[in-house]
């Protein structure tokens, strides 16, 4: 059996039936990292002991009866997470050798349903960018052309899940960083509600916005994923304690009758034409499928990113005061205690530090209600955008990324172009949706594409099974990518 | 929106960020630009829009006020530059 190109769900049924061992299904992965992560760089750490004991252990827990969602998968976990015992950096020279001393909600779950901790993705530097190219350690290359990023920043989990490198993948999305890589590496990744899953343990970028996420080869591998990871924790007061749906068993693949919203205002300003060609056509599918397609409009779409860009500086500006050399991270001895403060805080790298100083400006006196202020109103607009669309819609259909992925170097001297890969995407952090990119063709390259699907809060399942049912239509996943082998 | 070098400096100062003069030089120019996009906001009537801090809608989160376990002081001490008698090490803030 070919254990590398088997889907999280696959082996979850090899497993199962007794065709494979979690212990032989990690102990491949492993082996895969060493031959091709080189020519990657997706993982930053690898945890082959515990991984290996992890999966014997789970064994043994199969072997007494027991089974579950996870139970022996081999998983990738983003390194902003904190796992008890594995470094855990944010992709910063600031936490460089900074050794969790508890997991993170999510590895608690992980860990719990007796799912397998491979090792820690790389990352934006404090989950800043889309491209991973602001990690202060590598950037990650896309496993369908290594010349081009990822997408970012939680960049390193979805190259490791499109490269066979694990069966799924943790990772955070504050303004896109799951659904704009998912879509640059051929995978499905899911942003779910605010609150549906909890931060605690999260390295914190911007509080109001930060929420974990899966990546899956397919719809379902993500459904097996959220159902683990969603729920309560009184650790997180922003943490909704509403029911979990069973996401996997919504996934009927009947969407009769769904009523999909088409927003008039993401297919305009500097969408790609093969990106555009191929999201209409998935419509056209979901139509021919038996939904209902409505045009909507989301007007306050254009206001999307100069909200972003200044509700999450300031956010972030207040979470990174943290690191003053004091607590965890390493510390510069200066003249005095501000002085050490200054030059500890000189390890940040530059997109970091550039948005900590608009953070800091967008608070400070006398701009307060200019900038901040604004932005918090012009935040509630476009959350009411949402709210207004899914009166008449059940789910809206769009691009994840206004292009596919781009070159390495390309815009790292641009910062607003950078920002632009997230156009479509962080309106929805803004808001009380969630949303997932589901793979919906190739361009002229051969490179992935991804269509958006966008649900109400809590709509998690609905949207799941809209995706399903586009998925089991057209099997874009079955399609691999051949990476090559480098020699360290 | 251009800032001036002053004003960068204060920033810099307000963060508590030790900045090269390149960097300095570098975002005056990448924060006047950012915030000159931002400034697309002033298109917008506000008036009597209310403001959101985050999307849940969630109201003040209470629990008991009861003593549970929290991280041990060896723990907390792990990972800090620099500790001694179970406390963090800092330099003195105070004239000696």
């Amino acid at each position: 059996m070919d254990l590398s190109t088997l889907t999280l769900t696959e082996l979850r049924d090899a497993l199962r039936r007794g065709e494979t061992t979690s212990v032989a299904a990690t102990t491949a992965m492993i082996d895969r990292i060493v031959t091709y992560d080189n020519a990657l760089r997706s993982y930053l750490t690898v945890a082959d002991e515990s991984a290996l004991e992890q999966a014997a252990a789970a064994d043994r827990r199969r072997a007494a009866g027991e089974d579950g969602p996870l139970l022996g998968i081999p998983l990738a976990i983003k390194d902003i997470i904190c796992t008890a015992g594995i470094p855990t950096t944010a992709g910063s020279k600031i936490l460089e050798g900074f050794i969790p001393p508890y997991d993170a909600f999510v590895v608690e779950r992980l860990l719990a349903a007796g799912a397998v901790i491979l090792g820690k993705t790389n990352t934006d530097e404090f989950a800043m960018g889309s491209s991973t190219e602001n990690s202060a350690y590598v950037t990650t290359a896309n496993p369908w052309d290594v010349a081009r990023v990822p997408g970012g920043s939680s960049g390193g989990s979805a190259a490791a899940v499109a490269a066979g490198l694990a069966y799924g993948a943790l990772g955070t999305d504050t303004g896109g960083s799951v659904r704009q890589p998912a879509s640059f590496c051929g995978l499905v990744g899911l942003r779910p509600t605010y609150g549906r899953v909890s931060r605690w343990g999260v390295i914190a970028f911007a509080s109001s916005l930060d929420q974990v996420g899966p990546f899956g080869r397919t719809v379902a591998d993500c459904a097996a994923l959220l159902g683990v990871i969603a729920g309560h924790d009184p650790r997180d007061s922003t943490s909704l304690d509403a029911p979990v749906p069973n996401y996997e068993a919504a996934l009927t693949g009947d969407i009769r009758g769904l009523r999909v919203g088409v927003p008039r205002e993401y297919f305009i300003e500097g969408i790609a034409p093969e990106v555009k060609s191929a999201v209409r056509a998935a419509i056209d599918d979901l139509a021919a499928l038996g939904a209902e397609i409505v045009e909507v409009s989301l007007p306050h779409t254009h206001y999307g990113l100069p909200v972003y860009y200044l509700i999450a500086p300031a956010e972030a500006s207040a979470n990174l005061a943290r690191y003053d050399g004091t607590r965890f991270g390493p510390r510069v001895e200066g003249a005095d205690m501000i002085d050490t403060v200054r030059q500890t805080r000189a390890l940040f790298g530059p997109e970091v530090k550039r948005r900590i100083m608009l953070g800091t400006y967008a608070l400070s006196a006398g701009y307060y209600d200019e900038y901040y202020g604004r932005a918090l109103r012009a935040r509630t607009l476009i959350a009411e955008d949402f709210r207004r669309a899914f009166e008449t819609v059940d789910v809206i259909a769009a691009p994840t990324s206004p292009t596919t992925a781009f070159r390495i170097g390309e815009r790292v001297d641009d910062p607003l172009s950078m920002y632009l890969a997230d156009v479509f995407t962080l309106p929805l952090n803004l808001s009380a949706a969630c949303g997932l990119s589901v793979p919906c063709g190739v361009d002229s390259a051969g490179l992935p594409i991804g269509l958006q699907l966008i649900g109400d809060t809590l709509q998690e399942a609905r949207v799941l099974n809209a995706a399903y049912a586009y998925e089991d239509a057209r099997p874009w996943h079955r399609r691999l990518p051949v990476v090559p082998a480098l020699e360290p | 929106m251009t800032l001036s070098r002053e004003d960068v400096t204060k920033i810099a100062h307000l963060a508590r960020l030790a900045l090269t003069d390149e960097e300095l030089t570098h975002y005056q120019g990448q924060l006047s630009a950012v915030l000159d996009y931002a400034a697309r906001l002033n298109e917008l009537d506000l008036t009597g829009v209310p403001p959101s801090t985050h999307a849940a809608g969630r109201r003040n989160v209470l629990r008991e006020d009861v003593i549970a376990p929290s991280l041990a002081s060896d723990d907390a001490l792990f990972n800090a530059a620099a500790a001694a008698d179970g406390q963090f090490l800092i330099q003195s803030v105070l004239d000696a």
